[in-house]
């Protein structure tokens, strides 16, 4: 047994090839771009050290100030609307569907899996203002409210990416959250009807602490790919007007591919990758202590 | 388990403070309930399907009739001429072809090395295994954003940027880790007893992969491939980073060069190329879609 599982030869010709492919791709450029933060310039042109000027440029910048906020705010926006939509479709897939919601969860989720830049430059369509009203603000006309440029200011703009992001992703959480529902034990339910707990005191004193763990997980995704926004807002509107949406991804791809500065560009990538991990460590203790204290 | 227990003792005995309690659902009588419902879900529906409708219906209108006449007119004619426009002027038919190039590929390369790494980090036995298994998982917190660069730089000296292998080769080391560590959860499932009994007979590691760990993992392989092929096919990043002339251009960077040259002239046929990306994507999700949402969710609930 051991003399089969435990072939050294085996375990390199199955290991090997993968781990050098993850190697080359994924462990050196981590270490090459932090390198990359000490220099200025690109491949094509050549590279000049310049010190800390990088990370001293972040705090200075306010292009980057501006990429920061509004990636933190697009995250706290986005993830507080794709849990409580995605909560809510759960619930209504579990409690209220139930056996007969396959059909509601696939339309809901279908979404998902369409190309972001297609879905982007649809909504583009469908809140444009020229050279036809398209529906959005045909809808609103028939309240009587005038035609909205929707593009002519970040304010504006914001509602337009969260609506589209929202409608593309609702599904997916709905679908995550309604595998956990699935989960909690048909008798705890039960148990607790006949205690006479119904619909909302049922949700907040019996479901919802029973789904935690994985509203939590979703709450850690959500936020991660949150930080992460690019394709979604470079095919509606580029992050205009100005920088007014440009999520910090996107102000990290032109600097490095519009304006050629691959030792900022790293120096913004490595800022994601701050944000995205300090945001999950800190959901992970701040869970783990509230279990103990359960 | 006690705490329940005893709530369901207490409950019994008292069915007068129950009723009223259970009865407050039905006050609305179960027929407004389900009328209730019926309206949410006719609601759900329409969000989500009104701008399918849109793009079909729109991607059929001449330009005239997008200057003239009214939004919710519907095609004068069943004209394919957007289509045509599209698929040839647009290039969205090499931007497929593009995109299937890269596409199959990656996912072949991924699923072979995935599954074999996985095999040697679960069911081999040797020392280190697993710290070189949380090694290989940690791939999964980077972002990509932190490796474009650095890869920029070695496929420019490598003399790689003006082909195909760019995009393959990121793609399959950024998809990696996670394909890793899905298949490692997928062979823990199977039985330890059958590897044993093949080492019985006499098989060898390679049988033990090929014979009996693969064909038990098959719906975890199908799952983790469809996963693959929708954040493959779906991404901009690296498709748009490694796209150094059109000649390469997968449908998604296709599409949002199309957008820019002709989006603001040519309405009719930017409707087409969307309707066509959209609804070819729509047919593989609905050819087999309890499957996708079991793929796609993997990757987060285990991740």
């Amino acid at each position: 047994m051991n003399y089969v599982l435990g072939n050294k030869k085996a375990i390199a010709v199955f290991l090997a090839p993968a781990l050098l492919v993850y190697l080359a791709v994924m462990v050196i450029p981590v270490v090459w771009s932090f390198v990359y933060g000490f220099y200025q310039g690109n491949p094509i042109l050549g590279f000049e050290f310049t010190g800390f000027d990088n990370f001293t440029k972040l705090f200075t910048d306010d292009t980057t100030r501006t990429a920061t906020v509004f990636t933190l705010q697009y995250a706290a926006v986005i993830t507080i609307g794709q849990i409580i939509l995605g909560y809510s479709f759960a619930l209504l897939y579990v409690f209220v569907l139930r056996k007969s919601s396959t059909f509601v969860r696939t339309m809901v989720f279908f979404p998902v899996v369409l190309p972001t830049v297609a879905v982007s430059l649809l909504f583009a369509r469908m809140f444009q203002v020229a050279p036809q009203v398209g529906p959005v603000n045909a809808l609103l006309g028939l309240f009587g409210i005038a035609p909205i440029d929707w593009f002519d200011s970040g304010a504006h703009a914001f509602v337009v990416i969260v609506v589209m992001d929202l409608w593309r992703t609702m599904g997916f959480y709905a679908v995550l959250l309604y595998a956990g529902l699935i989960e909690v034990p048909e008798e705890i339910i039960e148990s607790a009807r006949l205690d006479g707990a119904s619909g909302f005191r049922l949700v907040r004193h019996i479901v919802l602490p029973l789904s935690l763990p994985v509203l939590l997980s979703s709450i850690i995704f959500s936020l991660n790919s949150a930080f992460k926004v690019f394709d979604s807002i470079l095919a509606l509107n580029n992050g205009g007007p100005g920088t007014a949406t440009t999520p910090l991804n996107l102000y990290m791809f032109q600097t490095s591919f519009i304006y050629s500065d691959y030792g900022y560009g790293s120096t913004l990538a490595m800022l994601i990758t701050v944000l995205c991990l300090s945001v999950t460590l800190l959901i992970f203790r701040s869970s783990r202590r509230d279990l103990t204290k359960a | 388990m006690t705490a329940i227990d005893h709530s369901r003792d207490v409950s019994t005995p008292r069915p007068r403070a129950r009723n009223p309690e259970t009865r407050r659902p039905s006050r609305t009588g179960p027929r407004t309930r389900r009328t209730l419902v019926k309206v949410l879900i006719g609601l759900i529906l329409l969000i989500e399907l009104y701008p399918l409708f849109w793009i079909l219906t729109s991607s059929f209108k001449s330009q005239d009739e997008f200057l003239t006449q009214p939004l919710w007119s519907l095609p004068s004619a069943l004209s394919w001429d957007n289509y045509v426009q599209a698929w040839t002027t647009g290039n969205l038919g090499r931007n497929t072809l593009n995109s299937i190039i890269v596409t199959l590929p990656s996912m072949a390369i991924i699923l072979i090395l995935g599954c074999a790494a996985a095999f040697a980090l679960e069911v081999m036995i040797w020392r280190g295994r697993n710290n070189m298994l949380l090694f290989i998982i940690g791939g999964i917190m980077a972002p990509i954003q932190i490796i474009l660069l650095p890869l920029f730089t070695i496929y420019f000296k490598a003399g790689l940027s003006d082909s195909y292998w760019p995009m393959i080769i990121t793609y399959v080391g950024h998809g990696l880790p996670l394909t890793v560590f899905l298949m490692a959860t997928y062979f823990r499932a199977v039985p330890r007893e059958l590897f044993e009994a093949l080492a019985l007979d006499g098989g060898g590691p390679f049988r033990a992969f090929f014979n009996v760990g693969l064909p038990l993992v098959r719906s975890g392989v199908f799952t983790v491939a469809l996963l693959l092929f929708f954040s493959i096919w779906n991404d901009l990043l690296i498709a748009l980073t490694f796209n150094v002339t059109d000649d390469y251009s997968t449908i998604q960077v296709g599409l949002l060069h199309f957008n820019d040259e002709y989006g603001s002239v040519a309405y009719g046929p930017l409707f087409a190329a969307i309707s066509i990306t959209v609804f070819g994507t729509l047919a593989v999700y609905l050819s087999i879609n309890q499957q996708v949402m079991k793929g796609l969710t993997a990757g987060s609930v285990k991740g």
